[in-house]
């Protein structure tokens, strides 16, 4: 495997990571109502967005490198 | 005499040596932290009720180091890119930010390291606590001569020359607690007033602070961080080293630099995705 698959392995687990966060905060605002957890829910949530447009562009930039 | 599949794929792997080397040694690394993951479940689940330590660790500053690993990771993926295309240039510009970020980052979790071994705890003789931050602590020698030492805290007795001191008081900037969940499993959006608060050597049963023996959390989070942290300076080491004089080799075999440099970008990833997983677990839960 190479660095490029990897590197989207590494990529999948971040935006898993910002959309798992902006649920957990979307839920936690929808029973207490802390604005907090709304800005990290959307913050999360503008991570993970960007998280996944870069992913779409690395591909894009490097399609001409190996998976292997 | 040339070392063979240093470039070019061995036919029966499908690949140069240094990558599946790199591969066999991050298998064992996946073992070493799965068993420290497994125990951090383990030692979770197991907990008593309300020892478990949560919200001691500043989210924000997880938040940062979190970004900023995984700067270094575009970084790393960049500079490697960069000798595909034969720009050294670009290559040691992206090397050199990885080297910043990853520096950065261990400022950071020193930062968080030193404020835990500030952070104290006292539980007093009559079954309460007092949490907070050393503001001071107060010694006596035997002729009843004081010394005071600011945010610090010596140990119940300390020798200095001839002269031994014995506790007489401890300050710290913090809250008084009837129990220990109050401390460990406080109430959400509920914040303690910090004020100083002295207790007297002859009030104290136990004080300690918040390093790795303090309790089970603390113990996996400074086990499971170290590490990585070991992970992390060990990785900046080799990247340093490829980005200063190792980087010579790129003048006269540069396909064989390149895979270096894909190699140490795998690592570079384990290390980070490690972080991916520690984040949540150690800061948000």
């Amino acid at each position: 495997m190479s660095l490029k698959a990897f590197h989207l392995i590494f990529v999948t687990a971040l935006s898993s990571l910002t959309f798992g966060c902006a649920i957990w905060k979307f839920v936690s605002y929808s029973r207490e109502h802390v604005n907090a957890d709304l800005v990290w829910a959307i913050a999360s949530l503008l991570a993970g967005v960007a998280v996944l447009i870069y992913g779409k562009y690395f591909l894009k930039k490097l399609k001409n490198v190996s998976f292997l | 005499m040339e070392i063979p599949y240093a470039v070019k794929p061995r036919p029966d792997t499908g690949v140069y040596n240094a990558k599946l080397g790199m591969w066999l040694f991050l298998a064992s690394e996946v073992m070493l932290f799965g068993g420290l993951f497994s125990a951090y479940i383990l030692l979770r689940v197991g907990a008593p009720e309300g020892t478990w330590t949560q919200g001691l660790l500043d989210i924000r500053l997880g938040t940062i180091n979190t970004v900023i690993l995984a700067f270094s990771a575009v970084t790393t993926l960049l500079a490697w890119a960069a000798c595909k295309v034969r720009d050294f240039g670009k290559f040691k510009m992206w090397h050199g930010l990885t080297i910043l970020l990853a520096l950065v980052f261990l400022g950071i979790k020193s930062y968080e390291y030193r404020d835990k071994f500030s952070h104290f705890q006292i539980r007093k003789a009559d079954g309460t606590y007092v949490d907070g931050h050393i503001a001071g602590s107060k010694y006596v020698d035997a002729a009843g001569q004081e010394r005071e030492i600011h945010h610090g805290f010596r140990g119940k007795t300390f020798t200095e020359g001839e002269k031994e001191f014995t506790l007489a008081s401890v300050t710290l900037n913090g809250y008084e607690a009837e129990t220990l969940k109050e401390i460990n499993q406080p109430e959400r959006g509920h914040k303690h007033e910090h004020k100083d608060i002295t207790v007297p050597a002859a009030e104290i049963k136990k004080i300690g602070n918040y390093g790795p023996a303090h309790n089970t959390f603390t113990a996996i989070y400074f086990t499971m961080t170290g590490l990585h942290a070991l992970h992390i300076l060990g990785g900046v080491l080799v990247i340093a080293y490829f980005w200063g004089p190792g980087s010579k080799m790129w003048h006269t075999e540069p396909d064989r630099f390149t895979n270096r440099i894909e190699v140490s970008g795998l690592f570079w990833h384990f290390v980070d995705l490690v972080w991916i997983f520690l984040f949540p677990i150690l800061y948000l839960t």
